[in-house]
């Protein structure tokens, strides 16, 4: 079999927003964005982190608008394409033409695992509007395999032309994406890509992304220096280096990718970006990974632990965009505790 | 007790279903048609057991009926798309609309807040915003009564199975006739709602976050009293309504944490989503209905 060829797509200027709590400039996205390009990476993505229109008091209001980032974004990569990411239930189809006016070429929109019926407005319209058009299936950990090809199915039928197996919370193991994947491709149309995202909380980031390929997926998210939520995307850099060794071609150059990771993503950060407690929590409990922060915040707000606070999110089942319960989590702890 | 008005169900779903077993028992409207689409429609077969007249027809085949069953009344639970059809046809034949999609051609009516503006007024067509809508828009107007409100914005997370297929295909729908509710009822310069659908087994019950920014420090003694004043009016048609945490200060952020129970009417009590609308819109039917009755609402067709 010859070697794969996949589509590295960074994170580090979304995904990389939820531990800058939206609060990357556009200068900086803007540095980062060249680097990425020089380096050959053929798709970034660039929105709030929770997608376009994300910006609210549930989930942080950023240091610019969408608009702002992605004109800025847009107008400074010469080779690199820009995604942009919209859940249903947050971001609307004014949004997606927003977006598509402004230049934005692929639209990646997210739906809870079991909910994939809520994204036809905005899969039909995007691929109406010729934009590469991806389903991404988030917390993909909690349906079965069966399940998620249901799902799978009716946003192709509404038009993406690839599906995304998504590991929000950073749980999977590699048998867990091989099992998805190889009946995404079994049962898919052939000409329908596959991607897969994953997050680093049980530092399975860069062996899930290979189980992935080994199966058929051909888009591979992943962020520069794992800049991310939890405990990072993929780093893209080390993944990049891995496939380099696979002989999977990525045309993405190995030490340019490493540069921008070190040299202008690593610098931006606020805290390490690293497997601590919270993120451990998150990959081991299953529990979407963009809620660390908030955790910790209430955690240090209320004097409660962040930890018991991710696992009975954990307990609740709750599923990304569900900010809002942290806070309410913490103040029934912290009455729990008074009484 | 006056006589009651006779109605008319349009949409056989969740919500048309729950609101039919709600109007059951009012004492002031009496539900005599249930309109749907699909033959094999649960609602429908629910309709037919307690006796009323169905149609699979849409509101073409309750058209012809009006007349001899003096419906005055009609309720339109279909969507958004589908009401803008309806509600047209119904003004030409006189019947009052109570909009339970999110299309919005009519006022906004949230009861607790601004039933009472509706009453004397005789608009031909009144919308119950969306189930977020009727369960925040009252607390962002708790708090805008005492002071102002520069931006509100309200997280509804409601149980997957409680979501229909009408919500599901027009979620944008959603989320901007929501805004604007909170807008122009909560009283607030610009609005913001957010909708999230949990698939969690058990269903969880519907839960509510709303925050509002006020434009100077706000009032806490005021707007404590004020939200809890506002809670006991929506207890008045939604029992299962409560505050779980707030109202939270920090800074000029309110926030307020709510729970919405059902009464368990057609889906079980998880969906409080569908209570709060169908019990709003009946509130609002009844309020109406003495007036409907007296033969002041006269535009359209000739009776």
């Amino acid at each position: 079999m010859s070697q794969p060829k996949i589509t590295l797509h960074d994170m580090c200027l979304r995904d990389g927003m939820h531990p800058k709590r939206h609060q990357i400039s556009v200068e900086q996205m803007k540095t980062i964005a060249r680097g990425l390009d020089e380096a050959g990476v053929p798709l970034i993505e660039v929105t709030h982190g929770d997608g376009l229109g994300g910006e609210s008091v549930n989930y942080g209001f950023p240091l610019h608008s969408d608009e702002e980032y992605l004109r800025a974004v847009i107008g400074t990569v010469k080779r690199a394409k820009v995604s942009a990411l919209l859940l249903p239930g947050i971001g609307t189809v004014e949004h997606l033409r927003m977006a598509k006016d402004l230049g934005v070429a692929t639209i990646r929109v997210a739906t809870h695992c079991t909910e994939a019926d809520v994204s036809e407005q905005h899969i039909s319209l995007a691929r109406k509007l010729e934009m590469d058009t991806v389903g991404f299936l988030m917390m993909a950990h909690m349906l079965d395999p069966e399940k998620l090809l249901e799902q799978a199915l009716l946003m192709e039928s509404y038009g993406a032309n690839c599906i995304y197996c998504t590991d929000s919370a950073g749980y999977m193991l590699p048998a867990d994406v091989s099992a998805r994947i190889t009946l995404l491709r079994e049962r898919l149309r052939p000409e329908t890509e596959l991607g897969f995202h994953g997050h680093h909380n049980l530092a399975m980031g860069i062996a899930n992304s290979i189980a992935a390929v080994e199966c058929g997926a051909n888009r591979i998210d992943g962020s520069a220096a794992g800049l991310g939520a939890g405990a990072g995307n993929t780093p893209l850099e080390v993944f990049n280096a891995v496939c380099d060794r696979m002989e999977i071609t990525t045309g993405v150059d190995v030490m340019k990718l490493a540069d921008v990771a070190e040299d202008l993503v690593t610098p931006i950060m606020d805290m390490p970006i690293r497997i601590d407690r919270d993120s451990l929590v998150l990959g081991y409990a299953g529990v979407y990974s963009s809620f660390l922060l908030f955790a910790k915040r209430a955690a240090a707000k209320y004097g409660v632990s962040s930890a018991d606070i991710l696992v009975e999110m954990g307990r609740m089942k709750t599923v990304g965009g569900q900010e809002d319960m942290i806070e309410d989590v913490a103040l029934n702890m912290a009455r729990a505790k008074r009484a | 007790m006056g006589k009651k008005i006779n109605a008319a169900l349009i949409g056989s779903g969740n919500i048309g279903t729950d609101l039919m077993v709600k109007a059951l028992r009012s004492t002031d409207i009496n539900p005599v048609w249930m309109v749907g689409i699909d033959p094999a429609s649960d609602g429908l077969a629910k309709a037919r057991d307690r006796g009323l007249k169905t149609t699979d027809q849409g509101v073409d085949g309750l058209l012809p009926h009006l007349l001899e069953d003096d419906i005055r009344i009609a309720f339109d639970a279909t969507s958004a798309y589908v009401h803008h059809e309806n509600a047209r046809k119904l003004r030409e034949a006189g019947v009052v609309v109570i909009d339970l999609t999110p299309a919005a051609i009519g006022p906004f009516c949230v009861p607790p807040v601004n039933l009472a503006e509706h009453a004397g007024r005789r608009e031909m067509n009144v919308n119950m915003v969306t189930c977020g809508g009727q369960a925040t828009i009252p607390m962002v107007a708790a708090v805008s009564r005492v002071q102002p409100v520069d931006y509100a914005e309200i997280v509804a997370t409601v149980s997957s199975r409680s979501a229909g297929p009408g919500t599901r295909k027009n979620i944008d729908e959603f989320t901007r006739t929501t805004a604007r509710g909170i807008e122009i009822v909560g009283g607030t310069k610009r609005g913001k709602a957010i909708i999230i659908l949990n698939p969690a087994e058990p269903p969880l019950i519907m839960r509510d976050t709303v925050h509002c920014l006020t434009a100077t420090e706000p009032d806490q003694t005021r707007i404590i009293e004020s939200v809890h004043r506002m809670i006991t009016e929506v207890q008045r048609y939604v029992p299962g309504y409560s505050l779980k945490n707030g109202p939270l200060f920090d800074g000029n952020r309110v926030s307020i944490y709510l729970e919405v129970e059902g009464l368990g009417d057609y889906l079980p009590k998880y969906a409080g989503n569908l209570d709060i609308m169908t019990a709003a819109a009946l509130r609002t039917a009844e309020m109406l209905a003495p007036e409907i009755a007296a033969g002041h609402y006269t535009e359209g067709a000739a009776r």
